[in-house]
């Protein structure tokens, strides 16, 4: 592969050929901002934060769709770059809604951010917020229009890695807005209800349902582990408050590669269901009843001596889980072959 | 399989067949608009019933005389050809029996002086003079001989270098050099290729494009046909905007008739290229004639514009190197092929050679479309073409480039047309409308709608346009409403180098230009509106009041019997009054007052 | 699989046969979407109109059970036309000459004949799949689930070694599978033929090695099969039962058949996380944790090793399965010296060859693909890079047989069974999330409007089906997405359980039943 050399911000990188000036800086930890950019979508170009001067072109080009040649000269922080920065940053706050107190992606909301660090407040364009209701059929997330910037994240992720293609731009100039064609609800579409959208808005415009008023104060821990589902094993940070599941973020497992589908993004909540036993049951009188572990696992051994010395070592059976553990399994195995002493052991592999 | 033998076989039968008299009527969009289909049916009819068989009646495309439609031109061997306009069906039937039966001249429904003085057709050449349904017409003008000679005797680098050489640049609005574009595709490595026409013109008020289309649709075939063999392309789009049904029609079947003959398709004319074209028809929405949109448009998607580089040339349809250019740019294409690159380069300036063509609109007499060399002047256009505006009035200023243009005032209406000095001076050569704005317009009110344009036509990609466009309105609706500030005004500037900086595609970039070139000329115009409330032309009804010179009137009331709100109060031989509340500024009473006691402030 | 789920997106060909990747595995169909933006084929073969079958470039629509003709159909079409890879044949494998043979008989018009699917069609699809230099293979239960799921599997093989696309990158033979650990549950041994890693429990050098680790004598038996227990209850062989997170209730085909068994034993002990089906049949319920409530590792459809880590408390008094186990065994006079998961993994990594590299502080942060034989070793991505595991791969020829049961004049519909998108298995958790409840409510049966019509069923209507084991209600949901003569069941619902009517007819090596095809009837409801 041949080598190039880039210069950006006077600092000299080589990089391989073909890549973006994007991909140089952000792989040299330049910050160039980003808010439509997302390194596993396509790129569009759209939302014109990561411009930057490129010596000998005329006018801004951005840095994620301009492929770096030998050579070149960026300039990431030149006045016409941060001009025209904080014109964007300045036109996309106009109009949006001043909730932060209460909005739900404050502190990891990329146009917070971007405010921020451009000291924009959005007060010289001030205008109307747009008119969008709320789209709350989906029962694991909220889309407000009013809060989107169209970046088209989300729009892509559905189309570009989900394959369902539930989303598009509706209308035209500032008019435009994400959603499904015809302005159905989400749910009359081929949305799987993935929340991979939601995980790619970089605002509050997608929400999930759950854990709403909760994520942003509670003292959320991570825990990082694999979805209990299918046999791809995605990994996932479960968020937890205290003893209670919040939320899960998908993480870039080998497997997933940042993605869930919705059963790992939203199917958790069985965890927290009253349904679950608590308790050890044994049968009384053609009734199970509560029991003390001591006198459910002591009736077990007992029940399991008796049967084996009454009929051999070959009358007892297991069924053990495909959803278990590889510990839990090699348990229950072993369990079996030198314990109870046959290998009468199998599990619902081929259901 | 037609051989360049053949195309002069065929040429020579077609002007034999032309017998000596010949009448066109134009049946292009303007013509049939007007009337001319029921103008040609009286003149068959009438043509039968005085027995005319010696006359050839033929329709044609436009000849951009359109303020005279319908028209017809008549054509008798050894003299010059005259145009009988804006007809009826009695004129018809009066002019056949008067002068094609009888021989008599009707002086009176002729269009005197010289119609087409000033101007040089070679895009336009055809229209207006060939039946655009009728190859054979268009090979009787040399059609096919271009593409006939190239596959019989050019190599593909040669074709670049002639239109290289010819200075040809696009007409599509860039005005980027042809000949370039054509090399980079060419250069561009892909085993497949495409070539694209833009017709999407979505410019409001030009309809140079839709006129080629309706009156010399194979001039545009062929071109892209040279341009495919060029480039090393098999695959070609016409990209027509769906409200030209007329421009699909006849392109179709021209496609059709040059498919049936060998022109397009497989092996055309004997050699070893195909080339296979397809119409693809827009939506109607301006950004689609962006060439990434349309690109985009084409291949299913939401047109709209995407990130360049890289180029179409490099990375176009389907991520293929692909060409594409203008109609009118095609249309010059046969010609300079034909003609040489030095005969088109001695055309036109310095830097734009040849010929541009403009569709004349607004407050000008004779409205329609011209052809002028490059660097002819405004002056010339508005008044030696265009007859100069209705009832005398003062030329303010022309837009040209329409909402992504500016506005040249009269201060230089002597600058020559060409790409370089309309830029200098803060305008562009666009795709060619060329509106006049006389004195009575209010300039900060014709910034406000090119801008109410591009809010309505961008695409909503990119905030810079998306929402800067609606707020550079919502300030000029401050403004012409009376409640601008000084502040509204760097407001302006700030929004419109925002737009011009951070757009992504050209409508963004180019939006601000109508507000940024009033400004410039007309500045005094805005402070006028924020300063004073007051709008000098008195078109922005909400700050023009009228008001009654109390010295002046004489209490006539006539004043109070037009106003259509009842804003005028008085009595008989007393002093009259507005109510400033109630005005709407309709002007209707200044017009009636006979004693000029009414003005407007 | 014998790949990676990360070299899906690099297909240039995808070959999907029996899985309906979107609903089933939908992160691997992501990968897939990804593999069709760049340019990949895909062609599909399946009953139904399935999401992938939409996307599909040919989509082989056929009759339920004729998979191997099908496949030898397009095997007879690589080999007529040449498209094979004569040097991998010549070099790697065995058979290519019998397989040639036996092939000879299913051109496309007779393949055609059988399932249904156009000649045409069945040529492009060779041609594609000839045609792909990184091209996968995908199969899942709709394959596996048939009396002739083994034979499928092999004429799978077939085709993938005669175009050399096994032990390559990116090319390859690849099982998607159905629950988060059933490749781990494999792995560890819970079968009835093999210690952890695949060991044969009738090899005498594997038996001596774990009666010297466990310290105890070991049977070389064979055990009873799942498939078999119900046979096995009802003869007396087996007396008492300990079913950990299965709910067979609603899994198992037959589903009245295991009920009469579970029944009749003498004690059932259950584990789980719900009261299930299955639990509530049960002399001793035992409350365990769920994914999220413990430590441990999953093993996943890609062979990778990956931690599972404990984020919240169990409820109640439940306890994490191997806790619940380690205690048991305690109980039943034997030793379990584990604190916890890790010591546990220790013990199989000293045992399991392939495990022989895992170990909880290697797999923290990324898991590790197995075959893994050392500390030292980077894990595996695709197999057979070195050959194939038996020296030459062995091309097998195999042949068409009919499904065990057949339409009739009373049962004239074929039935076939699936999952979707918003279910997991029997429901147990899918169910008492309140979003997925609401957007997957009930069971359905897809019906074509041209069989609808033909029974008078209408859609949104209730109806029963039967098959020869039993009847179930269910709602008509009429779509053309489905073959004529076919209804589709997804067997995730207790209610309108498909199981009701399956048949366990088995493949004769596998012993997996035959899920996908049964013989059924169907009529509104109201008309019984
Ligand atoms: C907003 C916008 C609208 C455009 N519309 C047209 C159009 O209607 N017709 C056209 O030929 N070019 C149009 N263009 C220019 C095209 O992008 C492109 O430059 C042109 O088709 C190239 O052809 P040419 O080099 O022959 O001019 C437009 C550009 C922009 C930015
Ligand atoms: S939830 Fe998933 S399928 Fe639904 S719109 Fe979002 S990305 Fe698309
Ligand atoms: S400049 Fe306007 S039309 Fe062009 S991409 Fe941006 S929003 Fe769309």
């Amino acid at each position: 592969m041949t080598e190039i050399r880039v210069k950006i911000d006077n600092v000299t990188y080589t990089a391989p050929e073909g890549v973006t000036i994007l991909e140089i800086a952000r792989a040299n930890g330049v910050e160039v901002p980003t808010l439509c950019y997302h390194p596993k979508l396509s790129i569009v170009g759209a939302c014109r934060m990561c411009v930057v001067e490129v010596a000998g072109s005329r006018g801004l080009m951005t840095a994620c769709s301009t492929v770096a040649v030998d050579g070149m000269e960026v300039n990431t922080r030149t006045d016409a770059v941060v001009k025209s920065r904080r014109n964007v940053l300045e036109l996309l706050l106009s109009d949006h809604p001043m909730e932060c107190l209460t909005c739900e992606a404050a502190g990891k909301c990329s146009l917070q951010k971007y405010a921020y660090e451009y000291s924009v407040t959005g007060a010289t364009y001030q205008a109307e917020p747009r008119d969008h209701d709320l789209d709350s059929s989906n029962p694991f997330y909220l889309r407000d229009m009013r809060m989107c910037i169209t970046c088209g994240q989300c729009v892509r992720v559905c189309d570009e890695i989900v394959g369902a293609s539930a989303l598009g731009f509706s209308e035209r100039g500032d008019r435009t807005f994400v959603g499904p064609a015809f302005g159905h609800n989400i749910t009359d579409t081929t949305c799987v209800s993935c929340g991979s959208c939601v995980d790619f808005c970089p605002t509050t415009a997608l929400t999930s349902t759950h854990g709403r008023n909760r994520l942003r104060t509670a003292n959320i821990r991570k825990v990082t582990t694999t979805c209990g589902y299918c046999g791809v094993g995605c990994q996932i940070n479960l968020l937890v408050d205290r003893n209670e599941i919040l939320g899960v973020e998908p993480v870039e497992g080998p497997a997933n590669d940042g993605f869930l589908c919705v059963k790992g993004k939203y199917g958790f909540n069985f965890v927290n269901h009253p349904d679950r036993l608590k308790t050890p049951l044994v049968r009384r009188n053609g009734q199970l009843v509560e029991a003390s572990w001591d006198e459910a696992l002591e009736l077990v051994a007992r029940k399991f001596s008796s049967i084996i010395d009454q009929h051999g070592r070959q009358s007892i059976m297991s069924l053990s889980s495909a959803r278990c553990t590889n510990e839990e399994n090699y348990l229950m195995q072993k369990l079996f072959r030198a314990v109870i002493g046959n290998n009468n052991i199998d599990h619902c592999a081929r259901l | 399989m037609t051989t360049v033998q053949d195309l002069a076989r065929i040429k020579d039968l077609q002007l034999s067949q032309r017998r000596g008299k010949r009448v066109l009527v134009g049946l292009a969009t303007c013509g049939v608009a007007a009337g001319a289909e029921a103008i040609r049916t009286e003149l068959l009819a009438a043509g039968e019933k005085f027995g005319l068989s010696d006359f050839a009646f033929d329709r044609t495309g436009c000849i951009g005389l359109c303020a005279y439609e319908p028209m017809m031109e008549v054509h008798r061997q050894g003299e010059a050809p005259y145009f009988y306009v804006n007809l009826t069906p009695e004129r018809v039937r009066e002019i056949v029996e008067e002068d094609f039966s009888g021989g008599r001249k009707l002086d009176q429904y002729i269009l005197g002086g010289e119609p087409l003085k000033s101007q040089l057709r070679i895009a336009l050449r055809n229209c207006g003079v060939i039946d655009p349904d009728s190859l054979e017409d268009y090979i009787a003008q040399d059609g096919y001989l271009a593409l006939g000679t190239v596959l019989s005797t050019m190599k593909r680098p040669d074709i670049v270098d002639v239109i290289k050489r010819s200075g040809l640049r696009g007409r599509g609005g860039g005005g980027f050099p042809t000949g370039l574009k054509w090399e980079f595709t060419a250069k561009a490595p892909g085993d497949h290729k495409y070539v694209i026409c833009n017709a999407d013109e979505g410019d409001p008020g030009a309809f140079m494009d839709r006129s080629i289309l309706e009156g010399d649709p194979h001039a545009v075939i062929e071109a892209m046909a040279i341009a495919a063999y060029a480039v090393g392309a098999s695959e070609g789009y016409i990209y027509v905007r769906a409200e030209y049904p007329l421009a699909v029609d006849r392109l179709n079947r021209a496609i059709a008739q040059a498919e049936e003959m060998g022109l397009l398709g497989e092996g055309i004319m004997g050699s070893e290229f195909s080339f296979h074209l397809h119409l693809k028809l827009g939506s109607g929405a301006f950004v689609c004639g962006e060439e990434t949109a349309l690109i985009a448009s084409i291949e299913g998607q939401r047109g709209m514009p995407r990130p360049r580089p890289p180029f179409p040339a490099s990375k176009g349809l389907w991520g293929k190197p692909t060409l594409i250019n203008n109609v009118e740019t095609f249309a010059n294409v046969p010609t300079i092929i034909r003609n040489g690159a030095d005969w088109f380069a001695a055309i036109g300036t310095d830097k734009s050679k040849g010929t541009k063509v403009f569709a004349l609109g607004g407050n000008i007499n004779k409205t329609g479309l011209v052809e002028v060399p490059m660097g002819t002047r405004l002056r010339e256009v508005v008044y030696d073409i265009g007859g100069g505006l209705p009832g005398g009035k003062a030329f303010k200023a022309a837009q040209t480039g329409g909402p992504s243009g500016g506005c040249i005032p009269a201060a230089h209406i002597d600058t020559p047309i060409d790409y370089d000095s309309l830029l200098a001076i803060g305008s562009m050569m666009g795709s060619g409308g060329l509106i006049v704005i006389d004195e009575h317009a209010c300039m900060v009110d014709v910034a406000r709608f090119f801008l109410e344009f591009t809010v309505d036509e961008s695409c909503g990609k990119c905030p810079p346009c998306r929402v800067g466009t609606r707020r550079m309105l919502q300030v000029l609706e401050r403004i012409t409403a009376g409640q601008g500030t000084e502040e509204d005004i760097v407001k302006l500037k700030d929004l419109a180098e925002g737009m011009k900086l951070g757009s992504l595609c050209g409508l963004g970039q180019s939006a601000p230009n109508p507000v940024m070139s009033t400004l410039r000329y007309f500045e005094d115009e805005y402070y006028a509106h924020v300063r004073e409330k007051r709008c000098p032309a008195g078109v922005c009804t909400a700050i023009t009041k009228y008001w009654i010179d109390p010295e002046k009137c004489r209490g006539c009331t006539l004043c109070v019997k037009v106003c259509p709100v009842s804003a005028i109060t008085g009595k008989v031989k007393e002093i009259h009054e507005i109510e400033r509340d109630a005005c709407i500024s309709c002007g209707a009473c200044q017009e009636k007052c006979p004693f000029d006691a009414i003005s407007r402030r | 699989m014998t790949n990676s789920i990360a070299e899906v997106k690099e297909n240039d060909v995808l070959f999907l046969i029996g899985t309906n990747t979107a609903e089933n595995h939908p992160v691997i169909w992501y990968q897939m979407v990804r593999a069709l933006r760049k340019g990949a084929k895909l062609i599909v073969a399946d009953p139904r109109e399935t999401i992938p079958a939409r996307r599909a470039d040919m989509f082989l629509q056929l009759r339920p059970g004729t998979n191997i003709a099908l496949i030898n159909g397009i095997i007879h079409v690589i080999i007529s036309e040449g498209l094979y890879d004569a040097a991998y044949v010549e070099a790697n494998t065995t058979g290519f000459v019998e397989l040639s043979r036996a092939v000879a008989a299913y051109t496309p018009d007779y393949v055609s004949q059988i399932t249904s699917v156009p000649a045409e069609l069945i040529v492009s699809a060779a041609r594609t799949y000839a045609a792909g230099e990184r091209a996968g293979v995908y199969y899942a239960m709709g394959i596996t689930q048939h009396s002739t799921g083994v034979d499928t599997v092999q004429a799978l093989s077939n085709l993938a070694l005669i175009m050399g696309n096994i032990g390559k990158e990116f090319s390859g033979l690849n099982p998607l599978r159905g629950q988060s650990n059933v490749q781990g549950a494999c792995d560890m041994g819970a079968l009835p033929n093999v210690f952890p890693g695949y060991q044969s429990v009738d090899n005498p050098e594997i038996i001596e090695k774990f009666e010297r680790a466990w310290g105890v004598k070991l049977s070389s038996q064979r055990g009873v099969r799942a498939t078999e227990v119900g046979e096995a209850v009802g003869k007396g062989d087996i007396r008492a039962l300990y079913i950990m997170g299965e709910n067979i209730m609603v899994s198992d085909p037959d589903v009245a058949h295991v009920e009469k068994a579970l029944k009749s034993l003498d004690f059932l002990v259950v584990q789980d996380i719900f009261l299930t089906e299955t639990a509530a049949l049960a002399d001793v319920v035992l409350p365990a944790a769920c994914f999220a409530e413990k430590d441990g590792t999953f093993t996943n459809t890609e062979r990778r090793v990956q931690r599972l880590v404990k984020a919240v408390d169990a409820p109640g008094q439940a306890r994490a399965d191997w806790e619940i186990i380690s205690e048991l065994i305690r109980r039943l006079g034997h030793d379990a010296p584990y604190s916890g998961p890790e010591d546990i993994m220790r013990e199989i990594a000293a045992l399991t060859p392939q495990y022989g590299g895992i170990a909880y502080p290697r797999i923290s942060r990324v898991g590790l693909q197995w075959p893994c034989p050392d500390e030292d070793h980077p894990g595996t991505r695709y197999l057979h890079s070195k050959g194939i595991a038996r020296g030459k791969g062995l091309v097998m020829p195999v042949q068409h047989a009919e499904a065990q049961e057949l339409t009739d004049a009373d049962y004239p519909l074929i039935l076939t069974t699936g999952r979707i998108i918003y279910h997991y298995h029997t429901r147990s958790m899918t169910g008492r999330v309140e979003g997925l409840h609401e957007l997957a409510p009930q069971s359905f049966v897809e019906i074509s409007p041209a069989t609808a019509e033909q029974f008078s069923v209408e859609d949104g209507e209730t109806v029963s089906v039967s098959s020869r084991r039993g009847t179930i209600e269910t709602t008509a949901r009429v779509t053309p997405r489905i073959k004529d003569g076919v209804v589709f069941i997804p067997f995730h619902f207790a209610q309108g359980n498909a199981n009701v009517l399956t048949n366990v007819a088995l493949d004769p090596v596998a012993q997996i039943p035959e899920l996908k095809v049964a013989a059924v009837r169907i009529c509104p409801a109201t008309a019984k």
